[in-house]
C-alpha cells in the first residue's frame, strides 16, 4: 500500500491556499443533496458539524454523552494558541509552525503543520464573532499569556475554562444548525461500526444507548471526531467515557492507525490516592511557575514519610533534592512535560516517592509564598489550589502539594491524508482522533487549536473536494452491507452477554491498564515491551472467556457499553506495544530506555524512524501490518532538544 | 392583541403582573396604615371617622380602590396559576429535602402566607369594609355634618381578645410575605443592581416589620386602652 | 468507613419504581461520591445484580454531566459537582439518600439517569450569534470593557448541570436560560439578536414544562458554578423590553 498524503506541490506557505484553489467545489444548489456523518461532538465534530450544514450539506451528529455540550473538550484549561502576534512580541504564522514541529520532536508534517498555524488566527475571530468571553486587558482588547514550548505570548484563554467556552461557542453554532433543520442530533448513541460499500464509506451503525435499538445511517461521507484513545491506560485525566470505540471499529475496516504509541503524560495530576481511583485530575502546567519539584534525599526518609512518621515540611533543606533544579540548571522547574514526567518516575522507582502509594513527588510553593506572600500566590493560583484542596483533603497553602505523572493526551490516531480523509475514501477524522498535526509530543494550548482548525476551516474545503467527484444517490439502510454490519454489531453484543464470565468489565479495564502503564507509559524497553504483548494476548483471551456482562441489549446497560470499549482498548494496546517496540528510538512522548543520550535524555534516530508508523488491520488474531509514510523536511532544521 | 395574551401567559409575564399588583398592593398598604394611625388620636374617633368618609367617597380614591381590588383579585388568581404551574412542574416529589440550607422559608412558602393573608383579608373586610359600605352602622356628627360612626364597631370589634389575636397573628404573617414579596417583586421586575438592591433588600426588610407592626398595634392598642 | 444507601431504583421510563437500600463497606474517605458509587457497582456486579445507572463523565467538575440529588440536595452537601464531592463531607455509619433530579422536564429514564435534553432545545431556541463560519471581523476589531467580558464569562460557566431545576421548588429553569441570554446580552457580539433571542428562549423554557421563579434563591445557593440569581433578572428585562418594543406581533 502506498501511503499518498496528497500534500500540495509548492512552497509551504503557498500549500494551503492553492490547494483551497485547486480542490473541486460543490455547486450550492447541490450541496443539500449530499448527507454527512459526524460522530462525536467535541470541538472538532460540533465545528464540523455545524460548518458543512452551514454549507448546505445535510448533517446527522452522534455523540455518546445525553448532549453535545458534554464532548471532554470541555475540560481544557489552559487555552488555545494562535499566531495573531497581538503583544508584539515577534510571532508570527512561522513561528507558531516552528514551535510545534520542534515541540513534536520532528514526527509531524510540515504541510498540516503549516496550515494549522495558518488558520490558528481565523479560530480566534471565529470564536469570538460566536460570543466567547476571552480574557480582556483593561483597554478591551483581548488578553493572552504564555505556555510551554514557546517564547511569545500567544495563548488566548477564559480564565481557567478554555475547553469550556469554546466548546460552547461550537455547541451554539450546532444548536443553531439543529433549530435550521440542517443538523439532526443523535445524542446517547454510539457508533458501533463504519459501512463500507464499494470501498467508500457510506454510512454508520449504531447502539441507542437508552433502548438498545441498533440502527442504520447511510451517508456520503462518514467524520470521525471522536477523539483520543488515553482511557485505554484506565486512568488518565480523560473523561470516563471517552473510547477508541469508533476509531477502532474503522480501523477494523481497513483505515491504518498511525503512531498509536505516542501518548502524552501530563506532569502535574493530582496523584492516584487508591485502588478505588477512577480517573485522574490534571493540575495547570502553570504551577510550575512558582512551585518547586522535590522528593528526600534519600529512600529511607521517604519510607518515613510514607509511614507518617515524619511530615515534609520538618525534612531540612539539606535532605530536599530539588531533582529539576539540579539536573537541568537552566530550565528548572519549567522542562518540557514529557521530560518533568520522566524524572519524576525515576525518582519514584527510587524509592523516594512521597505519598502512600510510593507515586508522587512534591510540588511545594513555601519559598513562594515566602517571596511573594500568601496573597500573590492566592491570587495566581487561587482556584487550583481549591480544587487541589477538595480533591485531597490537604491544604497546599500549609504543606506540599503532591503530583505524579498522568496520561492525558493521544498524538497517535487514524492516519489521514492533508484533506484529513483517512486511507477509506469517504472517512474522515479530525481532531485528537486523527495522527497528524502533533508529532511525538504536542504543545500546550495546541489541541483545542487543532480540534477547531480541522473543524471549521479545514473539512469544510476538503470534504468538498471528495463530495464533488461522488454522486448524489443515496444508499439505502436496507442495502446487504448495512445488513451485514448491523448483524455483526447485533452478534457481537449477543457474544459479550453470552459470555458466562465472572470478573467485571472494570476488572479487565483496570488491568490492561496497569501493563499499558508499566510497560508502555512514560519509560519503555523492548523486554517490557515484549512481556507485556504477551500479558495483553493473554488478558484479552480472559477477557473473552470470563467477563461478566450484565443485564441485557434492550436497554441503558453501562456494562454492556464499557465491555465493548475495553474489549476495543484490548486490541489497541497490544498495537500500542507493536508501534513501541517498533519505534527504536526515543521521541516525544516515546522513551525507549535503550535510546538515550549519556545525559539520559531522548535520543532520536532521523535516519531510520523519521516517517509515520501506519498499521493496517489484516485479520482476526494476525499481526498488523506497518506501512511507512516518510517525513519531509525542508523548512525545518532537525535538532536535539536539550533543556540543561 | 396576542402578543399580550401571549406574554402574559408567559411564565415571565405572569410574574410580572404578580409584581406589579404586589407593589401596587404594598403603596396601598403604606396608604392604609397612614390613615389607620388616626385610631392612635385621642379624640374618640373624630378624625378617624372623617377618614373614613373621605375615603369611601372621594372619587379618586374610588379609582385607587377599584385598583386595589383588581390588584388583590388578580394577585390571587396568578398565584393559583403559577401555582398549579410550578406543582406540575415537579410531579414527582422528592422523598427527603434540605431546602432549608439554601433558600428561607418565607420565600418558599408565599403561597401559604398568601392564602393565610387572604382569609384574614376576607375576616377583616367583613368585619370593617363591608360595614362601612353596607353595613347598619350608627352615625355621628361632627360639625353639623353626618358621619357614619366606623371608630364605634373598630373599637367595639377589638375588645374581642379572638379578634385581636387573628389580626396580631395575620399581621405576622403579612410581615414574612412582604420581607420576601418586597424585594422579589424587584427582582422580578429586572432591578436587580450592585448598588441599589442591598438598599431595595433592606427597605424591604424595615418594611416588613414596621407595616405590619403598626397594624398590629391597632387592635392591641385599642383592647388596651379600653 | 460503613454506610448504608437508599437509592431510587427505577427499570426505565415507564416503571413506576422505589428506592432500594444498599450496604457499602470500607469506603475510604479520599474516594469522590462517584468512586463510592462505583464500588457499590462492583459489588453489584459480582453478585451478577444490575448496577446504578448514574450519568457521569468527565469527573472534574466541568462537563456538567452527573447529577444526583444527594441527602435533599443537588450535588450533596457542598456547592460543587456530585464528581468532586467527596466521602470525607459524610460520616460513618450515615445513611445517604440518593435520588434523580425531579422535574417534569427531566424525565428518568433509568435510576438515577434523567433526559436533559430540554436544555439543548432552549438553546437551539437562540442561544447562539448567528454567524456562520469565516467572513468575520478581527477578534480585536470591538473592543469590549473587562468589566463586561468578565460577566459574561461569570454567565457562560453554566456547565447545564440542571442543579438549578433540580434545587427549585417550582423545578424552573429560570438560571440556566438566564445564563445564556446574560451571556450574549451583555456582549456586543449578541446585540443584533438581543430581542429576538429572549423571547424565543423563554417560549421555549415554557414550553418544555418547567416552572416559573419565586426567587428563592435555590438555584444560586446550589449552582456549582455560583452563578448569580442577577442574571435572572436580566433576562426578564430582557425579556419584558423585547415584548415590548419587538415587531414579532
Amino acid at each position: 500500500m502506498i501511503l499518498d498524503s496528497k500534500i500540495p506541490e509548492g512552497p509551504l506557505a503557498e500549500k494551503w491556499s492553492k490547494h483551497k484553489f485547486n480542490v473541486k467545489l460543490v455547486n450550492p444548489a447541490n450541496k443539500r443533496k449530499y448527507d454527512v456523518i459526524v460522530v462525536g461532538t467535541g470541538l472538532a465534530g460540533a465545528s464540523a458539524a455545524a460548518s458543512l450544514a452551514e454549507l448546505g450539506y445535510n448533517v446527522k451528529a452522534f455523540c455518546f454523552q445525553d448532549s453535545p455540550r458534554r464532548a471532554h473538550s470541555i475540560a481544557a484549561q489552559g487555552g488555545i494558541n494562535a499566531a495573531k502576534n497581538y503583544q508584539n512580541d515577534g510571532d508570527s504564522v512561522f513561528r507558531l509552525f516552528y514551535d510545534t514541529i520542534k515541540g513534536g520532536d520532528y514526527r509531524a508534517r510540515e504541510a498540516n503543520v503549516y496550515r494549522l498555524a495558518e488558520v490558528s488566527v481565523n479560530i480566534i475571530d471565529q470564536c469570538v464573532a460566536q460570543g466567547v468571553p476571552f480574557a480582556r486587558e483593561y483597554g478591551g482588547l483581548l488578553a493572552n499569556r504564555s505556555f510551554g514550548g514557546a517564547q511569545v505570548s500567544r495563548t488566548f484563554y477564559a480564565r481557567g475554562q478554555t475547553g469550556q467556552q469554546l466548546l460552547l461557542g461550537a455547541y451554539s453554532a450546532l444548536s443553531r444548525q439543529v433549530a435550521n433543520g440542517k443538523v439532526k442530533l443523535y445524542p446517547r448513541t454510539e457508533m458501533m461500526d463504519v459501512v463500507i460499500v464499494d470501498g467508500k464509506a457510506r454510512g454508520i451503525v449504531t447502539r441507542n444507548l437508552i433502548t438498545g435499538a441498533i440502527e442504520s445511517h447511510s451517508a456520503h461521507a462518514v467524520l470521525l471526531c471522536t477523539g483520543g484513545y488515553g482511557n485505554v491506560f484506565f486512568l488518565s485525566t480523560n473523561a470516563m467515557g471517552s473510547n477508541v470505540t469508533a476509531a477502532w471499529r474503522a480501523h477494523k475496516k481497513g483505515a491504518l492507525m498511525a503512531n498509536p504509541c505516542f501518548t502524552q503524560i501530563h506532569p502535574t495530576c493530582i496523584p492516584v490516592s487508591g485502588d478505588h481511583q477512577s480517573k485522574l485530575t490534571l493540575m495547570s502546567e502553570s504551577l510550575r511557575n512558582d512551585g518547586r519539584v522535590w522528593v528526600p534525599a534519600t529512600a529511607e526518609m521517604a519510607e518515613k514519610l510514607r509511614k507518617g512518621q515524619i511530615t515534609a515540611n520538618e525534612i531540612k533543606e539539606e535532605d530536599r533534592d530539588y531533582f529539576l533544579e539540579r539536573k537541568y540548571p537552566s530550565f528548572g522547574n519549567l522542562v518540557p512535560r514529557d521530560v518533568a514526567s520522566r524524572n519524576a518516575k525515576y525518582v519514584c522507582d527510587e524509592g523516594r516517592g512521597v505519598n502512600e502509594t510510593g507515586e508522587a513527588v512534591f510540588l511545594d510553593f513555601r519559598d513562594a509564598i515566602i517571596r511573594d506572600s500568601e496573597d500573590v500566590i492566592r491570587a495566581k493560583y487561587g482556584n487550583l489550589f481549591d480544587m487541589y484542596q477538595q480533591i485531597t483533603g490537604e491544604n497546599p497553602y500549609k504543606v506540599p502539594m503532591k503530583i505524579y505523572p498522568a496520561v492525558h493526551y493521544t498524538m497517535g490516531g487514524l492516519w489521514v491524508d492533508y484533506n484529513l480523509m483517512t486511507n477509506v475514501p469517504g472517512l474522515y477524522a479530525l481532531g485528537e482522533a486523527n495522527f497528524s498535526d502533533h508529532g511525538a509530543n504536542r504543545l500546550g494550548a495546541s489541541a483545542l487549536m487543532q480540534g477547531l482548525a480541522d473543524g471549521y476551516f479545514v473539512i469544510p474545503y476538503t470534504i468538498g473536494d471528495y463530495l464533488a467527484q461522488t454522486p448524489y444517490t443515496k444508499i439505502p439502510t436496507d442495502h446487504p452491507e448495512f445488513q451485514k454490519a448491523e448483524a455483526e454489531v447485533k452478534a457481537r453484543i449477543q457474544k459479550l452477554l453470552d459470555i458466562p464470565g465472572e470478573k467485571t468489565v472494570d476488572y479487565f479495564h483496570k488491568k490492561l491498564g496497569k501493563i499499558m502503564w508499566d510497560y508502555c507509559g512514560m519509560a519503555r524497553t523492548e523486554e517490557g515491551l515484549k512481556k507485556a504483548k504477551a500479558m495483553i494476548k493473554e488478558l484479552k483471551a480472559e477477557f473473552w472467556r470470563n467477563v461478566n456482562v450484565l443485564g441485557g441489549n434492550e436497554e441503558l446497560n453501562h456494562s454492556l457499553e464499557k465491555a465493548h470499549r475495553v474489549a476495543d482498548f484490548l486490541e489497541l494496546g497490544e498495537l500500542m506495544v507493536d508501534d513501541a517496540l517498533n519505534r527504536n528510538e526515543s521521541c516525544g512522548g516515546h522513551f525507549r530506555e535503550e535510546y538515550q543520550t549519556p545525559e539520559g535524555e531522548a535520543l532520536r534516530d532521523d535516519e531510520n524512524y523519521a516517517y509515520v508508523a501506519a498499521w493496517q488491520y489484516v485479520g482476526e488474531g494476525q499481526e498488523e501490518v506497518l506501512h511507512k509514510e516518510p517525513l519531509l523536511f525542508e523548512n525545518v532544521k532537525l535538532t536535539q532538544r536539550s533543556y540543561k | 392583541m396576542s402578543w399580550v395574551s401571549k406574554t402574559l401567559s408567559s411564565t415571565l409575564g405572569r410574574k410580572l403582573l404578580m409584581a406589579l399588583t404586589g407593589l401596587f398592593l404594598i403603596l396601598f398598604l403604606i396608604g392604609h396604615v397612614s390613615g389607620n394611625t388616626l385610631l392612635f388620636k385621642n379624640d374618640g374617633g373624630e378624625a378617624f371617622n372623617i377618614y373614613a368618609k373621605f375615603m369611601t367617597t372621594n372619587p379618586a380614591v374610588k379609582i385607587l380602590s377599584y385598583l386595589t381590588y383588581i390588584s388583590v383579585i388578580a394577585h390571587v388568581v396568578y398565584s393559583i396559576i403559577l401555582t398549579r404551574v410550578n406543582k406540575a412542574a415537579r410531579p414527582v416529589p422528592y422523598a427527603s429535602s434540605q431546602a432549608s440550607t439554601n433558600s428561607a422559608w418565607n420565600s418558599r412558602n408565599m403561597g401559604v402566607l398568601g392564602t393565610i393573608i387572604l382569609i384574614f383579608l376576607v375576616v377583616h373586610l367583613q368585619g370593617f369594609w363591608y360595614q362601612m359600605h353596607w353595613g347598619n352602622l350608627p352615625t355621628v356628627q361632627y360639625n353639623g355634618e353626618e358621619y357614619k360612626d366606623l371608630y364605634t364597631i373598630v373599637k367595639f370589634a377589638f375588645q374581642q381578645e379572638w379578634l385581636v389575636a387573628l389580626y396580631v397573628i395575620s399581621m405576622a404573617f403579612l410581615g414574612f410575605h412582604l420581607s420576601h414579596g418586597f424585594a422579589s417583586a424587584f427582582q422580578t421586575l429586572g432591578l436587580n443592581h450592585v448598588k441599589y438592591s442591598p438598599a431595595i433588600k433592606k427597605v424591604g426588610l424595615a418594611f416588613s416589620i414596621i407595616v405590619p407592626a403598626l397594624f398590629a398595634s391597632m387592635p392591641l392598642y385599642i383592647y388596651f386602652m379600653n | 468507613m460503613n454506610l448504608t444507601l437508599n437509592i431510587w431504583r427505577q427499570k426505565n421510563n415507564t416503571d413506576k419504581g422505589g428506592f432500594r437500600e444498599y450496604k457499602v463497606t470500607d469506603v475510604s474517605k479520599d474516594m469522590s461520591f462517584l468512586e463510592m458509587l462505583d464500588v457499590l457497582n462492583e459489588q453489584l456486579a459480582e453478585k451478577g445484580e444490575d448496577p446504578v445507572h448514574f450519568d457521569h463523565d468527565c469527573r472534574e467538575g466541568i462537563c456538567g454531566m452527573c447529577s444526583l440529588y444527594i441527602n435533599g440536595k443537588p450535588h450533596g452537601p457542598l456547592q460543587t459537582t456530585t464528581c468532586q464531592l467527596h466521602m470525607r463531607s459524610f460520616n460513618d455509619g450515615e445513611t445517604i439518600t440518593i435520588e434523580p433530579w425531579r422535574a417534569k422536564a427531566f424525565p428518568v429514564m433509568k435510576d438515577l439517569v434523567v433526559d436533559r435534553s430540554a436544555f439543548d432545545r432552549i438553546i437551539q431556541a437562540g442561544g447562539y450569534v448567528s454567524v456562520n463560519t469565516g467572513g468575520v471581523p478581527d477578534a480585536n476589531e470591538i473592543p469590549i470593557p473587562k468589566r463586561v467580558a468578565d460577566e459574561a464569562f461569570d454567565a457562560a460557566t453554566c456547565i447545564g448541570c440542571g442543579a438549578c431545576v433540580a434545587a427549585c421548588k417550582n423545578a424552573s429553569a429560570m438560571l440556566f436560560t438566564s445564563a445564556k441570554i446574560s451571556q450574549l446580552a451583555l456582549l456586543p457580539q449578541g446585540q443584533v439578536e438581543r430581542k429576538e433571542r429572549a423571547e424565543k428562549m423563554v417560549a421555549q423554557m415554557d414550553a418544555e414544562g418547567f416552572g416559573a421563579c419565586t426567587n428563592t434563591g435555590a438555584c444560586e445557593a446550589e449552582c456549582p458554578k455560583g452563578i448569580s440569581i442577577s442574571n435572572i433578572a436580566r433576562m426578564n428585562r430582557e425579556y419584558f423590553s423585547a415584548v415590548v418594543s419587538s415587531e414579532n406581533v
